[in-house]
């Protein structure tokens, strides 16, 4: 009987396309690594930059889904390449085509720039706003939020967020305008504005309003269905609009 | 175009939209009416002279449509084409208003002639 080397079949090797650059342009270049039964695109990367090219540039840190460092275009699609699966991607036989994710400027190789999608969940209002503690302090007594409230199961569905910016990069809105505010930073706005504890609803929900922010979004739902947590960007940016059209016809936004 | 501004549009094109599912339904059902027996200019013209009203729900449908298409235009072509700015705002609330007067003027005609 045949044997095949414990976890790698010998014969068989991985092409993988990987783009290699900066914020001036590239081009792909093409490696083989072992073909291993198991093995994630992130162990791809990492093969070739211990095994081939020491200077590709990449990021991660936690490999197990936790930071969000991670994300790339993976044959066409961005994921988390620490928790994605070759086989998953590419039938056997198939390549790899690896490049930095879409949306924001390249750094180096596979490497991109993450301030744009992190200032923008700051412009989104995406930072805690204490209501009974306006200078940050402590307050005095704990607040009390039901598990079962309506807002607190609103908050819940998108807390999860490890911001990898693959809805950020799915999302053909964020193409079009640059300054729209994207998925991930309006998720998490809305989380916010489920938060009774919170204050700043008001300057939240103007922050997220008008061409920039929610309504710009079509609810096409890549955001969703990329998400690597699957949470539902779409839906929390939906119900933005739905508070903020009852808020601006009520007169509770001016 | 402010956020605000932006929401308002949006809140326009939302209840304009809502206003004309309805529109929609009345003109229908006009015509599917007034079709019946063969349709005629001396028809229409006895329905529409004097009727304040349906001069009403057709400067309204007008309106709405002119409005509505034009905030709609608007999303378009500031995604696909990057017409954004000032200047092209001023433009499409011409468009929309020239629109809506095209409609306004036709019901007014049938009212008053
Ligand atoms: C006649 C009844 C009409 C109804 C019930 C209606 C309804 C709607 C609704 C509900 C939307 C929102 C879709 C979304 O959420 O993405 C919409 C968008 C739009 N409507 Fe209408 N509409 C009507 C007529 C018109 C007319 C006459 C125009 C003329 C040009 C028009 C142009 C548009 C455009 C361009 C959009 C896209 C807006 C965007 O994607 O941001 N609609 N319409
Ligand atoms: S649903 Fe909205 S935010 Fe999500 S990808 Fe589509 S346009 Fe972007
Ligand atoms: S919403 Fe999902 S895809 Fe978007 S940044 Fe958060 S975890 Fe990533
Ligand atoms: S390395 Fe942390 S999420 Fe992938």
């Amino acid at each position: 009987m045949e044997t095949v080397p414990k976890g790698e079949n010998a014969q068989t090797s991985l092409k993988v396309r990987v783009w290699r650059g900066d914020a001036a342009g590239g081009e792909f270049r093409e490696y083989a690594v072992p073909a291993r039964e198991n093995q994630t695109v992130l162990d791809v990367v990492t093969q070739i930059q211990r095994e081939i090219e020491p200077d590709l540039a990449y990021r991660f840190a936690c490999r197990v889904g936790m930071c969000g460092s991670c994300a790339m275009e993976v044959n066409g699609r961005a994921r988390w390449t620490c928790r994605t699966h070759v086989k998953r991607v590419a039938a056997p036989g198939e390549a790899l085509e690896i490049r930095p994710l879409a949306n924001l400027p390249v750094i180096r190789d596979l490497a991109t720039d993450m301030a744009p999608f992190f200032d923008k969940w700051a412009r989104a209002g995406g930072t805690f706003q204490p209501k009974d503690a306006p200078d940050g302090a402590v307050p005095a007594e704990f607040s009390v939020v039901p598990p079962e409230s309506k807002q607190r199961r609103e908050a819940d569905a998108g807390i999860e967020c490890i911001g990898c910016g693959v809805c950020y990069a799915s999302c053909d809105i964020v193409a079009w305008n640059p300054d729209y505010l994207g998925p991930a930073a309006m998720n998490r706005a809305w989380t916010l504005v489920n938060d009774v504890r919170d204050g700043a609803r008001r300057e939240r929900l103007e922050a997220v309003s008008g061409d920039a922010g929610c309504h710009s979004c079509h609810s096409t739902q890549s955001c969703t269905e990329r998400c690597p947590k699957n949470l539902d960007p779409s839906s929390a940016i939906a119900g933005l609009k739905r508070t903020l059209f009852w808020d601006s016809l009520w007169g509770r936004l001016r | 175009m402010s956020a605000r501004a932006g929401r308002h549009l949006w809140v326009a094109q939302r209840v304009t939209a809502m206003f004309l599912g309805v529109a929609v339904l009345v003109h229908l059902v006009t015509i599917m009416v007034a079709v019946r027996g063969g349709l005629t200019a001396t028809e229409i013209l006895a329905r529409t002279q004097g009727a304040t009203l349906w001069f009403a729900f057709y400067a309204a449908f007008a309106l709405a449509a002119g409005l509505h298409g034009a905030i709609g235009l608007r999303n378009i072509a500031m995604e696909w084409l990057g017409w954004r700015g000032r200047g092209f705002d001023f433009a499409w609330l011409g468009i929309g208003v020239v629109t809506a007067l095209f409609g306004v003027r036709a019901a007014w005609g049938l009212y008053v002639s």
